[in-house]
């Protein structure tokens, strides 16, 4: 009795009838006969059997009409597409897990019955996921059969009954207070919100909600001073305090034409801050720093979008199948889901589902992983090739790992490293479940790693941080964090970028990149720790790839960072529907001396030899020697920085060892780094002789510097061995513009 | 991490033939470059010669784990193979055994598979054979050990067991701690 596949009728395809014959036939009814609806029509007799039968079982309907819409509606639609539930009697199918299914199934089964009597022609028009055919049907067969019509019909009366009455009700407010509807801002529940409004000390007097809500608007005024004493005894409820916020923000938007007269902008914005911090349950240093971070109208947004949980979304691994494949399954087994984004092959976000979804037999044997959406980000920048070295610094839970082991397709090798050793227990389980064979893990503390082996063609760090754009996944962020929590994950982020600088490998044909990604939002996390690594070490940053995201910030508050940070990028909750993240890629860039192999100190080391002589500069905050590489030319001024702390005056003597030296890469190089001046003179002592060989072109270089030298001692400021910080800013403003 | 002992690989290398014969062979000598097994903390690791030497920068008590874990050797000097190692008795596999989909729960909890949960079965199966548990749409879904042959399989009531349970993916869940 199973349904016959007709070939002659292509099969539209798109969201089950079932989905959306409820609305057609309820708004075309309304349309079409809006006084029927009041005096139910005679029905046929078989729509009164139909509907004698819904009467009896008015749940499972219902259970129908809830079963979610299955299969994809982006642009994929055209390869992904729900299966035809097969309908064989004997064999069991493989969703048998929910039951939802089979109660639909039941439900269809009766209906097909009874249209199966009613003879072919029907039955085609009925046919599955033929959605169009259904709003054009309803003219058809109105003059056709008039049992499609009454079923309609039934269909308008299968409403409950207090959808009904809150349709009346609408319907009666339409036309009674048409006027009550136009400054219903955005709430739904505006009413109710007033009437507490009514009762709450609110400044404004309100004896029409309508009109009160209206001069709200325009007279937003500033509680007095008793009024907000008051408030600390009796506190406000939080609708009039979200009403507040934003009446307050509207002002703080359009200050110049809303202010009050007198009143300051801080003394909004501290009433502002308050209110936030009530309402949204922040303490005032997180939302201090937020405020600086975002404009107050994004700021809310991003607030609001803290509250609810980012879309679970899987990644497919692709090592055991396909995206199509696997969403094909997990179809079947009752999951509503789509592709994640134009941006990933792989990704598929999951709306809702009636099964696990971390415990689905696919998930089980490996084919895919509950992974963030912004976890994706990080490791699509790193790009990995095929037969690459790739380190993971902190790889816990496994998901970057496989992801990268994924897209090498299980060649090369990857070290996957975490400090904390339980957690390396889900990551040895995620690489055995997706059947990655690559990897070693192991138990280090990242700082130490460069010691333990380098020479990486990529490396991937995503830092540990105080997690300010998961604040979704964990609100207690939002009270538990304060000044001295993001310096200490800053100081660690600080020590971890440079370690994983360290292990990259410069001389890597196909590499050479970092990336550097934490999961926080905050400044000094991000962009602080990567203008950092500008300074202390031979990166430059290039564009991550990503097409989207925000850039970077070059300049924050009081902070200048370097330019190119703009190619940085970040996200957040509210813009892009993804946890906060931030993701920068590094690119090592190697030395052009081929003794100098790693090129990390001994590129800088060879610049500012010739000038330092003249000024040490110990205490200067070295500006980044990235400057340096892009302006090759006139290099001269802003060579005299120096990238070690401290070392930098003694350099002049030992660079030429080191360039000689340094080419192992890796641990050795980062010992090297570490060096500070006595280490490197005693360094010297040892190895006279490969000093000159090597100070071959540092020499050249350096007389060129000489001059440049030569000129800077006529300044007044060459006279004073050690300059005052202010003295040497000024110096440093007057080389930086003949430099620039 | 060591090599084999000539008794542990002798131990281990029987293991394994029950499920995939001497398939073994195609394990080790591989054309994509040498493949060898190594002992780390008990554990048998399966990794080409190119990670390995890699993994010898990393000193044993930081080393968690290298390649594939095939499993390990209990301290009566027995090996017991872990579900980690399905990825390599599966496509080898010489004996296996299909499992009706409402039965694929059951055994992804740890259970045996029933008659009445059961597909399809190599023929010739003979009893306490190592079979590799597949889904009937291929997935493997783990691996046991046959307790009754084919025919009997044919023969025998529904709710009697015909593979017991050795391991199954569901433990990538439930035994994470101990997986390695």
């Amino acid at each position: 009795m199973g349904r016959k596949l007709d070939p002659t009728n292509q099969v539209k395809r798109g969201p089950g009838r079932k989905s959306k014959k409820q609305q057609g036939a309820e708004t075309e009814l309304a349309k079409f006969i809006p006084d029927e609806e009041t005096a139910p029509k005679r029905m046929s007799s078989r729509g009164r059997k139909r509907a004698a039968k819904r009467v009896l079982n008015t749940k499972k309907p219902k259970a129908a009409e809830e079963q979610p819409k299955t299969g994809f509606t982006d642009e994929n639609s055209k390869w992904l597409k729900p299966v035809k539930r097969k309908r064989k009697i004997g064999e069991a199918e493989s969703e048998d897990d929910s039951d939802e299914h089979w109660e639909q199934e039941e439900d269809e089964e009766e209906e097909e019955q009874l249209q199966a009597k009613k003879g072919g022609k029907l039955e085609i028009q009925e046919d599955d996921d033929d959605d169009e055919d259904m709003v054009d049907d309803y003219g058809a067969l109105e003059e056709g059969s008039g049992d499609e019509k009454a079923e309609e019909q039934s269909d308008e009366e299968e409403l409950l009954p207090i959808e009904r009455a809150a349709k009346k009700a609408k319907k009666l407010k339409e036309a009674l207070g048409i006027e009550s509807d136009d400054d219903d801002d955005d709430d739904d529940d505006d009413d109710e919100d007033d009437k507490e409004k009514k009762k709450s000390d609110s400044d404004v007097d309100e004896e029409d909600t309508v009109q009160a809500n209206m001069d709200d608007m325009d007279a937003f005024r500033l509680p007095g001073a008793e009024e907000s004493e008051r408030e600390g005894v009796l506190p406000l409820d939080l609708k009039s305090i979200y009403q507040r916020i934003k009446d307050n923000i509207d002002v703080l938007c359009n200050f110049s034409t809303k202010r009050e007269e007198g009143k300051e902008r801080a003394e909004y914005l501290s009433l502002l801050k308050k209110d936030l911090c009530t309402y949204y349950s922040y303490n005032h240093f997180l939302l201090d720093k937020l405020m600086d971070l975002f404009p107050l109208s994004e700021l809310v947004d991003f607030l609001e979008a803290n509250e609810i949980h980012r879309p679970v979304t899987i990644r497919t691994n692709t090592l055991k199948t396909r995206r199509r494949d696997l969403a094909q399954a997990l179809i079947n087994r009752g999951v509503n889901l789509d592709p994640l984004g134009k941006w990933s092959k792989v990704g598929l976000v999951i709306y809702d589902s009636s099964v696990p979804v971390g415990a689905t037999p696919e998930y089980l044997s490996g084919q895919y992983m509950l992974q963030g959406a912004s976890s994706f980000l990080p490791v699509m920048a790193l790009s990995p090739q095929e037969g690459e070295l790739v380190l993971d610094m902190s790889a816990a839970p496994g998901g970057k790992t496989t992801y990268i082991a994924q897209l090498m397709r299980n060649t090369g090798m990857i070290v996957a490293n975490d400090a904390n050793a339980d957690r390396l227990k889900s990551v040895v389980g995620n690489i055995h479940r997706l059947g990655v064979t690559n990897t070693v893990i192991c138990n280090y503390d990242g700082r130490q790693f460069p010691k333990v082996m380098g020479g990486f063609d990529r490396v991937l760090l995503d830092a540990p941080c105080s997690g300010t754009g998961v604040i979704a996944k964990d609100p207690a962020v939002k009270t538990s964090k304060d000044e001295a929590d993001i310096q200490r994950s800053a100081h660690l982020q600080k020590e971890l970028i440079l370690a994983a600088i360290d292990s990259v490998n410069a001389e890597s044909t196909s590499g050479g990149y970092l990336i550097y990604c934490t999961c926080s939002i905050m400044v000094e996390e991000n962009e602080w720790v990567v203008d950092y690594a500008l300074k202390k070490r031979n990166v430059k940053l290039v564009p991550t790839g990503l097409d989207f995201g925000k850039e970077g910030f070059t300049r924050f508050k009081e902070r200048r960072f370097h330019p190119t940070l703009r190619l940085s990028r970040r996200f957040y909750p509210h813009s892009h529907n993804m946890d906060g993240f931030f993701v920068a890629k590094l690119k090592k860039f190697s030395n052009v001396v081929p003794t100098a192999a790693t090129g990390n100190e001994e590129e800088n080391a060879d610049a500012p030899e010739a000038t330092e002589v003249t000024d040490s500069s110990e205490e200067e905050p070295s500006k980044s020697p990235k400057k340096k590489k892009m302006v090759p030319g006139k290099a001269g001024g802003l060579k005299r920085k120096p990238q070690t702390n401290g070392t930098a005056a003694k350099k002049p003597a030992s660079v030429k060892t080191k360039g000689k030296k340094n080419s192992p890469a890796g641990p050795k190089k980062a010992k090297i780094a570490k060096m500070d001046g006595e280490t490197v003179k005693a360094s010297e002592a040892k190895k006279p002789a490969a000093k000159t060989a090597g100070g071959a072109k540092a020499s050249k270089e350096g007389s060129r510097f000489e001059k440049k030298q030569n000129k800077l001692r006529k300044s007044p400021m060459k006279a004073k061995k050690r300059m005052g910080k202010n003295k040497f800013r000024k110096l440093k403003s007057m080389l930086g513009e003949d430099g620039e | 991490m060591r090599p084999l002992t000539d008794e542990e690989t002798k131990t281990m290398f029987e293991k394994l033939s029950k499920y995939i014969g001497e398939n073994i062979k195609i394990l080790v000598d591989r054309p994509d470059g040498s493949y060898c097994f190594r002992l780390h903390n008990d554990r048998v690791y399966y990794m080409s010669e190119k990670i390995l030497k890699l993994a010898t920068h990393i000193s044993r008590d930081k080393l968690v784990s290298v390649g594939t874990c095939f499993g390990k050797f209990t301290k009566t000097i027995k090996f017991r193979l872990h579900i980690t190692a399905l990825d390599f008795l599966a496509p080898y596999a010489k004996f296996k055994v299909w499992v009706k989909p409402g039965a694929e729960q059951s055994f992804l909890y740890g259970n045996h598979v029933l008659k009445s949960g059961l597909g399809r079965i190599t023929e010739n199966t003979m009893q306490y054979q190592g079979v590799v548990v597949y889904s009937m749409t291929d997935v493997p879904l783990g691996f046991g050990v046959a307790a009754k042959t084919t025919q009997e399989c044919r023969r025998v009531d529904p709710m009697s067991i015909v593979v017991f349970h050795q391991a199954d993916v569901g433990e990538f869940i439930r035994n994470e701690d101990t997986l390695t």
